[in-house]
């Protein structure tokens, strides 16, 4: 800040040509992020298609203590939580572990090679990803043809509940992990080979100087990469699940965002779907200051 | 004799030796981590063949499966009957245009909002920072999202899918920082010089940042391609889907049209291969210029995890 501030005035007159080049920018953000944002009154007020984006009148907490009530609403808080979690637990170390194993490789060439191959999928449209599942665990796909080689029964993956999480999940992490692994891979090169000699005169062994040379060195990138995964933690894949799963597997598959979505856009209860909605995005803001407060009191090292 | 090779290449002495100290258990580790990663490639690959292989496979083949990594009763039969399908290619045309259109406006919106922000000495820049940010880590949801399209009658129009996403806070933060660190010298020699604040713009920054632009504008034009939902929410009727909605129905449509969920647009079975044709045809586009564009990415992906 200046010590003495000009009048906005002044400001105005210098700057004008670079504010003027916001406006646009801003008006998006208000219309298309913020007036959604204060939609979400219509959580606590009745809504009617066609009438105001506000909704008609009060109604208090009425649909906050709805969906409270409402069974499924806890089922599908429960698969949003463990398919959650399950990503997390597989989709954050793994890239740690690919780009470990890249580090070590000495052959340029090859090293190059494995990361062509293993981003691509980052870029495919989730259709894509969804339609491919699906040619490979139908019943006559090749995963099934593998099942029935080694003597097993074909299963319908998709159509069995129980199978839905071990499909999101791994479907998850061959669209991830490679690409995963890029910061990680920038952050490696920046370790001091100096920390390495000096490991070495020590005696540590490789396991030894990866323990506490390499992992160090890429812990902030580790605890940012972190956080960032907590904060979206409860933001399963909406439109993965909403292209994969079918009323048979919605005892496992429905998470929160497909449930409003049904809620709100097949059964019109707008208001309904909005309350879960605020929820969900309340839940999303909590974990992500709560995990960037944690880690800056741990480690020292926080988003912003 | 041994002398005198050690003598010709002395420099490799050290490595061969380090080499020998560590031999065994480290050149082990290494062919098993060539193994690993050979793995890696090979899953990742993998349903690609697959879906390639079934494309230019019988149907007879594939419903009793025995199609894996090479094409049974080869044709190309399949290719020529979804190519002949006129909503097929008009869904294709739609895409382009969504894509083109929406890039464009991004990028517009995303460079002139990242120039502002990279003036430190600019007065509010801080809340103009915080307006972006805070839409990263909250945002309005999909009910309200709905209802503003539809009640800004934007519902079947390219408006619907190509303004809601039009920044990318990602995206504006790497820019930001990209102009951020240019030479301030050379701004204000053209400032000297009597050029205004667009022409600075126009004529000195853009051209020295034609690389993040070109970063951008992939990083932009990749989403867009790949975006299926806001075509599938707001178009209804199927000459305006994008092609990802088209995919979408023929698979997702088939496979659920026994159950009891199937929506509108939803088609009744479809062939396996006529499923694998589709995906090959859509994904075809990225295929091709994933080689060139992979690299941009990756130093997109660098420059935005420079802390602000």
């Amino acid at each position: 800040m200046r010590a003495v501030r000009e009048p906005w005035r002044r400001t105005l007159r210098r700057d004008w040509q670079l504010y003027s080049l916001a406006l646009l920018p801003l008006v998006f953000l208000l219309v298309f992020r913020y007036v959604p944002m204060l939609g979400n009154v219509i959580a606590f007020r009745r809504f009617e298609p066609g009438g105001s984006i506000f909704g008609e009148a009060w109604v208090g907490l009425r649909y906050v203590t709805m969906f409270l009530g409402d069974p499924t609403f806890w089922q599908v808080f429960t698969n949003t939580f463990v398919i959650g979690a399950l990503t997390l637990l597989f989709c954050f170390p793994l890239p740690v572990v690919l780009a470990l194993l890249l580090n070590e490789v000495r052959t340029r060439y090859f090293q190059r090679f494995v990361q062509t191959v293993s981003y691509l999928p980052h870029f495919l449209s989730i259709v894509i990803v969804a339609g491919m599942l699906m040619q490979l665990l139908s019943v006559e796909g090749t995963v099934n043809q593998i099942v029935r080689a080694v003597g097993g029964e074909a299963i319908p993956f998709l159509q069995r509940p129980e199978w839905f999480r071990t499909v999101y999940v791994s479907s998850e992490v061959w669209q991830t992990v490679g690409w995963g692994t890029i910061l990680y891979l920038a952050a490696l090169t920046t370790i001091d080979e100096n920390l390495y000699e000096a490991a070495r005169i020590d005696g540590a062994n490789r396991w030894r100087q990866t323990w506490h040379v390499t992992l160090p060195g890429i812990r902030p990138t580790m605890v940012t990469l972190l956080i960032l995964n907590v904060g979206t933690f409860m933001a399963v894949g909406f439109e993965k699940v909403l292209l994969l799963y079918n009323p048979l597997t919605y005892p496992t598959a429905d998470v929160l965002s497909t449930y409003l979505y049904r809620v709100g856009l097949e059964s019109n209860n707008f208001s309904y779907a909005a309350a879960i909605g605020l929820f969900e995005a309340v839940i999303g803001l909590t974990l992500i200051l709560g995990a960037n407060a944690i880690s800056r009191r741990t480690v020292g090292a926080s988003l912003w | 004799m041994v002398t005198g090779s050690v003598l010709k290449r002395p420099v490799e002495l050290r490595p061969r030796l380090a080499g020998i100290r560590e031999s065994r258990g480290r050149r082990v580790f290494q062919v098993v981590n060539v193994v690993v990663l050979l793995c890696v490639v090979a899953v990742t690959l993998y349903p690609f063949v697959t879906i390639i292989a079934q494309s230019f496979s019988d149907d007879s083949y594939i419903r009793s499966g025995q199609v894996n990594l090479v094409p049974r009763g080869f044709n190309t039969t399949t290719y020529e009957l979804v190519m002949s399908d006129a909503l097929f290619w008009r869904n294709y045309q739609n895409t382009v245009v969504y894509t083109v259109v929406a890039t464009a406006i991004a990028i517009v919106l995303t460079t002139c909002y990242a120039y502002v922000l990279s003036k430190r000495e600019l007065r509010g820049r801080t809340a103009l920072i915080g307006i972006a940010v805070f839409t990263m880590f909250f945002n309005g949801g999909l009910i309200p999202n709905y209802v503003l399209i539809t009640s800004l009658g934007m519902k079947n129009t390219i408006w619907a899918i190509v303004l809601p996403n039009a920044i990318s806070v990602f995206n504006l933060l790497v820019m930001k920082s990209f102009f951020e660190n240019m030479p301030p010298e050379l701004e204000e020699a053209a400032k000297i010089d009597g050029l205004s604040t667009y022409g600075i713009l126009w004529r000195i920054v853009l051209p020295l940042s034609k690389a993040v632009v070109a970063t951008m504008t992939l990083f932009y034009a990749v989403s867009f391609w790949n975006s299926w939902f806001a075509g599938f929410l707001y178009m209804d009727r199927a000459e305006l889907f994008p092609v990802t909605v088209y995919l979408r129905n023929l698979i997702v449509g088939a496979a659920n049209a026994s159950s009891t969920g199937s929506s509108a647009g939803d088609l009744a079975q479809v062939s396996a291969s006529i499923q694998s044709v589709t995906i090959v045809l859509t994904v075809l586009p990225i295929l091709a210029v994933y080689p060139f564009v992979q690299r941009f990415f990756v130093s997109g992906v660098m420059l935005g995890s420079v802390k602000q």
